[in-house]
């Protein structure tokens, strides 16, 4: 298990180590950095004056070390708006992403599981065939749609939800009496960022369940169990769908980090204060620092999550821990 | 066997087996392939079908100057409302958006602008996916070693945010987005060519090839590429809804495609000033265009998917 461990971190570290230097190179082979600042027509001095701030002007070799040097000691970049590290920015955000990346998770789960079990029983019927669409759409409707209908229904016409903002209540991390209450207020402000977001995701969620079930109810055991002559009922809920849910499982488990970042049309249309709108941020206020520390960050915790998944699969499953 | 080939070629006219071959002509999915030719159609057609200039206000006519302004004489009227609304008119089917500009027309364009960013789009990254995908998989050791670990690098981000890094040292513009959208994705298809082809080299046409002494471009030229097709245009297939999407979040933030081209998230960008005055339908049209164009490639995509992988009939 040591063993497996180790390897599973040592891989975990080249992948960041390839990752930190894909967004390097990628970035000084499509384009250049101050292409932002640019823009504006401003003058060649001052387009100097921000490539020296940068350390553009250095040679590749260098830049690449520094950039190196400076993640290593936890350093991604300041931003050229905030003047702030990107760091501590993001850190000082992630509780908004959080909380509407966990309020989207559980609904793509209340809306995928559920309808793909039943999709996944009733296969080829009417029901599935409704499930299949549901799947679709929910892959085929963009969250910014869904966002904007939203907004248009509940918010503009029937105005029975806030359109904008997180509300009033803050996650403050030097304030601890601020962390608990944070989660549960302002609810009415999450439904409509939370549906949107989640029902991208429901519509994968719902897929997986249904292919899941599909294959346990194909499988040797419930054969047995159903010739055992135990009540349909009782096969489902108590054998299926337990060894059914492991892949949703794992898989909801990626998806809640991925959910965290790529909300970022979410959070622009919401203006929900979270990770995603500092790439708007950055991207409107021609700051690159930002948007690379943002991405930097991103991968990173997505790498770490990875591993944590990989140990974990390794723990429960021999065979995986002992193949590689 | 002969008797039974036989029965077949008498009752049915033609042999079983061009029977069979033709059979998939009946399991086209209808709908997603008539709403696909309708908006390839469209796009193409766009400058011959669209009743005004995508740029440019349409004149209006001085009785609708007089309803908006009070004056006989103006530019442009702006967010008129579509037909079925009183201050609609049939001259300007579904409204004008903030500019004055025919919304129907911009839609129209703006199928333009998703075809070919996207399917371009997809097309270089399913090639040089492809390309590499193979090489990993028939060269092994090192090849394989290093392309895999650079591939599975690349999937750790999601697609959006490497987008949005590479869009913001790229700036917008339409065949930046082509390029960010082939940058992005071609490690979805390395990764699954690689798979397949870990398993072609192992056949035995592949096998007897090399004893033949093939070369090893020979050999990957014309036996593993044609074999991994299938696997390349099924997700090519499922790419090009995702492609969209990207293309539309991407106009959406402001780095897509500049503005006075017609972007369908773009205009959807543009227009939530006017979505929370209760004119609903700038915003929704682009919308629906967006979710019909997905919906008919991922139906498209899930046909041949099924289609091509016997095993699959029943998920």
């Amino acid at each position: 298990m040591r063993k497996y461990v180790l390897l599973r971190g040592f891989y975990s570290l080249v992948t960041l180590w390839l990752l930190v230097t894909i967004i390097f190179a990628m970035v000084r082979l499509t384009g250049d950095p101050v292409a932002m600042k640019g823009e504006i027509g401003a003058d060649a001095t001052y387009l100097e004056r921000i490539k020296h701030d940068w350390g553009l002007d250095q040679p590749v070799y260098w830049q690449y070390t520094g950039f190196i040097g400076n993640l290593l000691k936890g350093d991604f970049g300041h931003s050229f708006e905030k003047s702030l590290p990107v760091r501590d920015i993001y850190f000082e955000r992630l509780p908004n992403s959080l909380k509407l990346g966990f309020a989207a998770f559980v609904i793509s789960l209340a809306l995928g599981v559920p309808f793909g079990m039943l999709s996944a029983l009733k296969v080829n019927t009417w029901w599935d065939n409704a499930g299949k669409m549901i799947a679709l759409l929910g892959l085929s409707m963009p969250g910014f749609f869904v966002g904007l209908v939203l907004i248009i229904i509940f918010g503009v016409q029937l105005g029975w939800l806030p359109v904008l903002g997180k509300g009033s209540s803050a996650f403050v991390w030097s304030n601890p009496a601020t962390w608990a209450p944070f989660w549960f207020r302002d609810w009415p402000h999450l439904a409509m960022p939370a549906f949107a977001l989640g029902w991208y995701f429901s519509g994968a969620m719902l897929r997986i369940t249904r292919s899941g079930m599909l294959d346990v109810l194909g499988s040797d055991y419930i054969k047995l169990v159903r010739l055992k002559g135990v009540p349909e009922r009782m096969v489902v809920a108590k054998h299926a769908l337990k060894n059914s849910l492991i892949p949703v499982l794992t898989f909801a488990g990626l998806n809640l980090l991925i959910m965290v970042n790529v909300a970022v049309v979410i959070e622009v249309i919401f203006n929900w204060p979270g990770v995603g709108q500092l790439l708007y941020d950055g991207l409107s206020n021609r700051d690159f620092p930002m948007v690379q520390g943002v991405v930097l960050m991103s991968g990173l915790m997505i790498v770490m999550l990875n591993f944590v998944i990989d140990v974990l699969y390794g723990y429960v499953d021999p065979r995986i821990r002992l193949s590689r | 066997m002969a008797t039974i080939l036989g029965r077949a070629t008498e009752i049915g006219g033609v042999s079983r087996a061009a029977r069979r071959s033709y059979s998939w002509v009946r399991e086209i999915p209808l709908v997603p392939l008539l709403l696909v030719t309708v908006l390839v159609l469209v796009a193409v057609l766009a400058p011959v079908l669209a009743p005004h200039s995508h740029l440019d206000p349409v004149k209006p006519t001085p009785g609708q100057c007089q309803a908006k302004y009070g004056m006989a004489d103006c530019p442009y009227v702006d967010n008129m409302p579509p037909f079925w609304f009183s201050q609609g008119t049939f001259a300007t089917p579904l409204g004008t958006d903030y500019l004055g500009r025919d919304l129907l027309s911009r839609l129209m364009y703006g199928a333009r602008i998703s075809l070919v960013v996207a399917l371009t789009g997809t097309l270089f990254a399913g090639a040089i996916g492809t390309l590499l995908g193979v090489l990993a998989g028939y060269m092994g050791k090192w090849w394989d070693q290093i392309i895999m670990r650079v591939t599975d690098a690349w999937l750790t981000l999601p697609s959006l945010v490497f987008a949005i890094l590479l869009s913001s040292v790229r700036g917008p513009g339409l065949w930046n987005i082509v390029l960010i959208l082939a940058l992005v994705f071609w490690s979805r298809y390395s990764r699954a060519v690689r798979g397949e082809v870990l398993a072609l080299r192992e056949r035995e046409f592949v096998r007897l090839a090399e004893i033949n002494g093939v070369g090893k471009l020979k050999i990957i030229r014309r036996h593993l590429i044609p074999n991994v097709m299938n696997t390349v245009m099924v997700l090519f297939s499922l790419q090009v809804g995702v492609a969209v999407i990207i293309e539309a979040s991407l106009s959406f933030l402001g780095v897509g495609v500049p503005p006075p081209e017609p972007s369908w998230g773009l205009m959807m960008a543009q227009e939530r000033e006017s979505l929370m005055q209760g004119k609903w339908w700038l915003a929704v049209f682009p919308g629906i265009c967006i979710t019909m164009l997905v919906l008919s490639a991922n139906m498209l995509g899930d046909w041949l998917r099924v289609r091509l992988d016997p095993q699959l009939r029943n998920r």
